[in-house]
C-alpha cells in the first residue's frame, strides 16, 4: 500500500513534466525493476527533504539580503555559529544514515546473483519451481540466447513465461557490453571470459525491448532484441516449437559462423545445442585449435611458468573439456589427487550443469 | 543488416613503411568527409588570418619572448585559460554535432553522422572536455591566483611550470591533429579494453588517445607537484595553515589528488600502450589479462579526477560569495575540513562507476555508502555559502550570478549523484541518459559555472579592466536555461530506459525530448558566443571598465592587494599576514603600502626549453601514433638531450634592481624593462 501511495505522490509531482511519456523505470512489468524504481522514488523523496530547503533558502537569502534591501540586517563579521555548524553537518548526516541503511538492505535484497525471494509483491516464490536458465552471449553486435532446458538457441529474440523466475547467465565473445531489459530488471555487464548473472522475472505478458546498454562499437545502437513474456506455459511451449521447427542445429560451426561482426542482425532460430558450446563461448575457445581459458587456468594452477609449464601445457591442454577430466588428471599426475577439492573450487565456477567438472567433487 | 568490415576502414596503411610509417594520402580525413572538410577549411582560413595578423603587427617575437618562453605564473595561467577556451569551442562543436544528429536520428531521419564518425565524436567530446578544457581551466586558475593569494612572487619551480603547460599543449596538438590526419578513438572517453585493444580498435585513433593523454598527463602531474611545493614552502610570513584563503586550501587538496592519482592514469595508459605496441596482455582476456583490472584502475584515477575538477571551483565560490556578500566566509574551519574530507573520501568510491560489473552486494553497498558520505561535506559547503549570504549585503554582479546559478543546479546534480550511488538504482540508471544528465549537471552546474564565475571575477586582476556586465548576464542566463533545456529531457529519457551513445534509433517516441535537448544546446551556444562577445566588447570599452585600484570588487585576500594587472614580481614588498582575509585586515587597520625603500627582487629568467622539449615530445607522440620509428627516436632523444642540456644552463635567475621596482611601482616605465 505504502508503495502505491508513494508512486502516486511521485506521479503527481512529476506529472506536468512527464505527461505523455512512458517512464519505464517507474512502470516496470518485472518485479525486480519495479522494486528498483520504487527505491529511486523513496530515496529521491528522502533527499528532497534537504534539497528543497536548500534551493528555497538560496533564493530566499539571495532576495532578502540583496544590497538594495537596507531593511535586512547586516552583520559583516558574523562567521561562526556552533549550533548552525552542528545542523549543517548533522542533518545531511542523518539523511545519509537513513539512505545508507536503505542502500545496504536494498542492495542485498536486489542482488542480481541471488535467486529471487519473491515473484511479485503479491506472490511468494514457489520453492518447487526451478528458475528458467537462459544463457546470454553478447556477440558483435547481436544477442544470442541459449535455453539448455529446451535445447534451443535464438538470436535477438527471447521469451519467458509470466511469473516464472529467470536466471540469466551472461557472457560475451567479443568486447564488454551490458545486458539490459528495462522492463524486467537493471543491467549487468557481459564480459569476455567472465560469467555474470541476473535473476529476474516478468509479471505481465507482452513484448519488451532489450538492449545493449554499454557502448561496444559501431553496431551498438542497433544491438537490440525483444523479450516476450507469455501468459501461459502453453503459449511458451508453442513458441519453443516454432523455434524448433526446421531450425538448424547450433553446433560449433554454426556458432563460429554466427560470431562474426554484423549490424542489426535479424532474428534467427536454432534447435539443438552442441556439446559444451556455452563453455566454449564462455572460455573463448570457439575457434578450432584455441586453448580454453579454464584449461589454461588449470595449467597455470598446476604451475604455468618455467619448465613445469611447458610440460603442463602439453599434458593438460583441453583437460576441462575432456569427458572425465579428473580421472585423466589423476592418471597423468597422481599427486594432484590430494589437492582435488581445492583445485576444483579454485577453477570451476559453481554453476549447476555448466561444467563437466561438477560431478568430480563427489569422486573423492 | 550490414557488414561492418568494409564500411569502416581504419585510416592509414596496415603495414608501416620504414619512412612514412602508416601515413598514406588516404589518412587526410578532410578529403573524404564533407563535415571535416568544412571544419578544415575554416581552421586553415582562421589560422592563416591569425598568423597573418601576428606577422602584420609584428607580434610573433613578442609572443615568443613575453609569453611562450615566460616562466611567469600569471602568463602561464593566462595561456592555460586561452588554451582551454579554444578547446571549449572544439569540445562544444562536438556536443552540437551530437545533439543535432540525435535530434534528427530520433525523429526517424538518417542524421548526418555514420556510427563510426559519431562514436569518434562522443569520445573526443569527453576526452577534450575533461582533459583539455576543464583541466587547463582549473590549472590556469590555480596558477594565476594561488601564488598571488599566498603573497609569493612565482611558483616554486617556474621552469617546470612552463614545461607543464607546453606538455599539456603537446597533448592538445596531438588530439587536434587527429581531426584532420587519420581518426580519433571510437571507444568512449575511458577506452575500456577489449574494445580499445588492437583486435577491436586497430586504427590510429586509439593511439592518438593514448599518446595525447600520456604526454598531457605528465604535464599535469608535474604541475601538481609544483603547486603543492609552492603552497607548502612559499606562503607569506604569518600565513599559517588555518589562515590560508579557501581557494589556496582547495588548490592544495586538488594537487594532492593530482599527484596521487595521475600516476595511476599514466601507469594504466602505459599498460594499455604496452598491450597495443609491445604485444603484452595486461588487459587481454584471451591471454589471461583482465579488462576488469583496467576498469578498476582507470576509475581509481577517474573518480578523484572529478574532485580535482570541482574542488578549485569550490574554492573560487568560497572567494566570490564573501566578497559579494560583503561579509566574512561562514564556517572557515568547517570549510577546510570539508575540503580535506572530500579529498580523502574521493579515493574510496571508485567502484560506484561499475556496480553493474557484478561485484557482490556487500562490496557494492560499501562503495555506495562511501559515495553518499561525500555528500555530507559537500552539503556542509553549500550550507556555509548559504550562511555567508545570510545577513550579508549581496551585490548581484556577474560572478555572483554564476554562483547562484551554480547553487541552484549543482544541488540537483548532487542529489541525482547520490541516487546513482544506490546500487540497485544504478542497475536501472547506469549508462542511461540519466547518468549523462547527472554528470553534466555537476560538471556544467559546478565546474563550468565556477569557471565563468572565476573568469569574470579575476579578469580585472589579470588585465586591469572588468568584463562587460551586460554580455556577462546574457551568458549566465543562456547557460542556465540552456543547461535546463539540454539536460532535463535527458533525465526524463534516462527514466524511459534510453541508453547513452546511441546514433541510430528504431522508433521515434523520443524525438520531442532530443529536439528539446538540441534547443538547449543552442542556448548554451548563445552563452558561449555571449562570453566571447563579452570579452571583445570589454576590450573595446576597456577604458570605461578600467580598474585602477587593483581591488575592483572589494576583495578580502592578498591577490587584490597588488595592482591590476600585477607587476611580474607580484608584490614589491613581501606581504605579512596576521589574520584570515589578509587584505580585509589590512584595510581595517589602515595599512599604507610604502612608496620607497624598495630592495632588489630575485626572479627567474625566461627559457625556451619548455616549448622545445615539448615540441620534441609532440614529434615523438605523432611518430609513435603513425609507427614512424626513426622519427619517434628523433623526438625522444631530442627531448632527452635538450632536457639534459637545459640542466647545464646556469643563467636561470636575476635580480630586478630596486630602481626598476620603484619605477614600476610609481607607474613610470623603466628603460629596458624587459629584463
Amino acid at each position: 500500500m505504502r508503495m502505491k501511495a508513494c508512486r502516486s505522490v511521485a506521479a503527481v509531482m512529476m506529472a506536468f513534466m512527464f505527461s505523455g511519456c512512458d517512464l519505464v523505470v517507474f512502470n516496470a512489468s518485472g518485479d525486480v525493476a519495479a522494486q528498483q524504481g520504487d527505491l529511486i522514488i523513496y530515496s529521491t523523496v528522502m533527499m528532497l527533504l534537504i534539497i528543497l530547503p536548500v534551493l528555497a533558502l538560496t533564493i530566499f537569502f539571495a532576495v532578502k539580503y540583496r544590497e538594495s534591501n537596507t531593511e535586512a540586517s547586516y552583520d559583516p563579521d558574523w562567521d561562526h555559529s556552533i549550533s548552525l555548524e552542528v545542523i549543517v553537518w548533522c542533518v545531511p548526516l542523518a539523511i545519509i544514515i537513513c539512505l545508507a541503511g536503505l542502500t545496504w538492505v536494498a542492495t542485498h535484497r536486489l542482488d542480481p546473483y541471488e535467486s529471487l525471494p519473491r515473484i511479485s509483491a503479491e506472490t511468494a516464490i514457489d520453492e518447487n519451481v526451478e528458475p528458467m536458465v537462459i544463457q546470454v552471449v553478447a556477440m558483435d553486435w547481436k544477442w544470442v540466447f541459449l535455453y539448455p532446458e529446451y535445447d534451443i538457441v535464438t538470436v535477438n529474440e527471447a521469451a519467458t513465461i509470466v511469473d516464472r523466475p529467470v536466471e540469466f547467465q551472461i557472457t560475451s565473445t567479443t568486447v564488454m557490453t551490458a545486458f539490459h531489459i528495462p522492463e524486467m530488471a537493471g543491467m549487468i555487464y557481459a564480459m569476455p571470459g567472465m560469467q555474470t548473472e541476473l535473476n529476474a522475472v516478468l509479471n505481465a505478458p507482452g513484448r519488451f525491448p532489450g538492449q545493449a546498454s554499454h557502448y561496444n562499437g559501431a553496431g551498438f545502437s542497433l544491438m537490440n532484441f525483444e523479450m516476450e513474456a507469455f501468459e501461459t506455459e502453453a503459449g511458451f511451449e508453442e513458441w519453443v516449437e516454432t523455434v524448433r521447427e526446421a531450425a538448424p542445429t547450433f553446433d560449433r560451426a554454426a556458432a563460429i559462423a554466427l560470431d562474426v561482426k554484423s549490424i542489426d542482425h535479424p532474428v534467427e532460430y536454432y534447435s539443438g545445442i552442441g556439446d559444451g558450446l556455452w563453455d566454449r563461448m564462455l572460455n573463448l575457445c570457439l575457434a578450432e585449435g584455441t586453448i580454453c581459458m579454464n584449461d589454461m587456468m588449470m595449467v597455470d594452477a598446476l604451475g604455468g611458468g618455467g619448465l613445469d609449464g611447458l610440460y603442463n601445457r602439453e599434458m593438460f591442454a583441453g583437460i576441462c573439456s575432456a569427458d572425465d577430466p579428473w580421472a585423466l588428471m589423476k592418471l597423468i599426475k597422481p599427486e594432484m589427487a590430494a589437492r582435488s577439492e581445492q583445485l576444483v573450487k579454485a577453477i570451476i565456477p559453481p554453476i549447476p550443469g555448466a561444467s563437466p567438472f561438477q560431478s568430480l567433487t563427489t569422486v573423492e | 543488416m550490414a557488414e561492418p568490415g568494409e564500411l569502416y576502414p581504419t585510416a592509414g596503411a596496415l603495414v608501416a613503411d620504414p619512412i612514412f610509417g602508416k601515413l598514406t594520402w588516404g589518412v587526410f580525413s578532410f578529403l573524404h568527409d564533407p563535415i571535416v572538410m568544412v571544419t578544415f577549411i575554416g581552421t586553415v582560413i582562421l589560422g592563416a588570418v591569425v598568423f597573418g595578423l601576428l606577422i602584420y603587427y609584428r607580434l610573433l617575437g613578442y609572443l615568443w619572448t613575453e609569453w611562450f618562453t615566460s616562466v611567469d605564473h600569471k602568463k602561464i595561467g593566462i595561456m592555460y585559460m586561452v588554451l582551454a577556451t579554444i578547446m571549449l569551442i572544439r569540445g562544444f562543436s562536438d556536443a552540437l554535432l551530437m545533439r543535432g544528429h540525435q535530434a534528427l536520428a530520433s525523429a526517424g531521419l538518417v542524421g548526418y553522422l555514420p556510427p563510426h564518425h559519431y562514436d569518434q565524436i562522443f569520445t573526443a567530446h569527453g576526452v577534450i572536455m575533461i582533459f583539455f578544457v576543464a583541466m587547463p581551466f582549473i590549472t590556469g586558475f590555480m596558477n594565476y591566483v594561488m601564488p598571488l593569494q599566498i603573497g609569493a612572487r612565482d611558483v616554486a619551480f617556474p621552469f617546470l611550470n612552463n614545461f607543464s603547460f607546453w606538455l599539456t599543449m603537446s597533448g592538445t596538438v596531438l588530439i587536434m591533429a587527429s581531426l584532420f590526419v587519420g581518426e580519433f578513438a571510437a571507444t568512449g572517453w575511458l577506452a575500456y579494453p577489449p574494445l580499445s585493444d588492437l583486435t577491436y580498435s586497430p586504427g590510429v585513433g586509439m593511439d592518438y588517445y593514448l599518446w595525447s593523454l600520456n604526454i598531457a598527463g605528465i604535464g599535469t602531474t608535474l604541475s601538481g607537484i609544483n603547486l603543492i611545493v609552492t603552497i607548502v614552502k612559499m606562503r607569506a610570513p604569518g600565513m599559517s595553515w588555518m589562515k590560508m584563503p579557501i581557494f589556496t586550501w582547495t588548490t592544495l587538496c586538488t594537487n594532492v589528488l593530482i599527484v596521487a592519482t595521475f600516476p595511476v592514469l599514466t601507469a594504466t595508459l602505459a599498460l594499455l600502450t604496452a598491450d597495443r605496441y609491445l604485444g603484452t596482455a595486461f588487459f587481454n582476456t584471451e591471454l589471461g589479462g583482465s579488462p576488469m583490472m583496467y576498469v578498476n584502475l582507470i576509475w581509481i584515477w577517474g573518480h578523484p579526477e572529478v574532485y580535482i575538477l570541482i574542488l578549485p571551483l569550490f574554492g573560487i565560490f568560497s572567494e566570490i560569495v564573501p566578497t559579494f556578500s560583503n561579509k566574512r566566509l561562514f564556517g572557515y574551519t568547517s570549510m577546510v575540513y570539508a575540503t580535506c574530507v572530500i579529498t580523502i573520501l574521493s579515493y574510496i568510491v571508485w567502484l560506484h562507476h561499475f556496480f553493474t560489473m557484478g561485484a557482490g552486494a556487500s562490496v557494492n553497498s560499501f562503495f555506495g555508502i562511501t559515495t553518499m558520505i561525500i555528500s555530507i561535506p559537500t552539503g556542509a559547503k553549500i550550507f556555509n555559502w548559504l550562511f555567508t549570504m545570510y545577513k550579508g549585503r549581496i551585490r548581484f554582479e556577474v560572478p555572483m550570478l554564476w554562483v547562484i546559478a551554480f547553487m541552484l543546479t549543482f544541488t540537483i546534480g548532487g542529489m541525482t549523484g547520490v541516487l546513482l550511488a544506490i546500487p540497485p538504482a544504478d542497475y536501472v540508471l547506469h549508462n542511461s541518459l540519466f547518468l549523462v544528465a547527472h554528470f553534466h549537471n555537476v560538471i556544467i552546474g559546478g565546474v563550468m559555472f565556477g569557471i565563468f564565475a572565476g573568469i569574470t571575477f579575476y579578469f580585472p586582476k589579470a588585465f586591469g579592466f572588468k568584463l562587460d556586465p551586460f554580455w556577462g548576464k546574457v551568458s549566465v542566463y543562456s547557460w542556465f536555461f540552456g543547461f535546463i533545456f539540454a539536460f532535463a529531457p535527458l533525465y526524463i529519457l534516462g527514466l524511459m530506459g534510453v541508453t547513452r551513445r546511441l546514433s541510430q534509433f528504431e522508433d521515434t517516441a523520443y524525438a520531442g525530448y532530443f529536439i528539446t535537448a538540441a534547443f538547449g544546446a543552442l542556448l548554451i551556444l548563445l552563452g558561449i558566443v555571449a562570453f566571447i562577445i563579452q570579452v571583445a566588447v570589454s576590450i573595446r570599452n576597456r577604458e570605461a571598465l578600467r580598474d585602477t585600484t587593483g581591488d575592483p570588487w572589494g576583495g578580502r585576500t592578498l591577490e587584490w592587494a597588488t595592482t591590476s594587472p600585477p607587476p611580474y614580481y607580484n608584490f614589491a614588498f613581501q606581504p605579512r599576514v596576521y589574520e584570515r582575509d589578509a587584505l580585509s585586515h589590512m584595510k581595517r587597520i589602515g595599512v599604507v603600502t610604502p612608496t620607497e625603500g624598495y630592495s632588489p627582487i630575485h626572479m627567474p629568467r625566461s627559457t625556451a626549453s619548455g616549448i622545445i622539449i615539448s615540441g620534441f615530445m609532440t614529434v615523438m607522440g605523432f611518430a609513435l601514433i603513425w609507427h614512424i620509428w626513426w622519427m619517434a627516436a628523433l623526438g625522444f632523444f631530442g627531448a632527452l638531450l635538450y632536457g639534459i642540456g637545459h640542466t647545464f644552463n646556469y643563467n636561470r635567475d636575476y635580480y630586478v634592481p630596486a630602481d626598476e621596482v620603484a619605477a614600476i611601482e610609481r607607474g613610470t616605465p623603466y628603460p629596458g624593462a624587459a629584463e
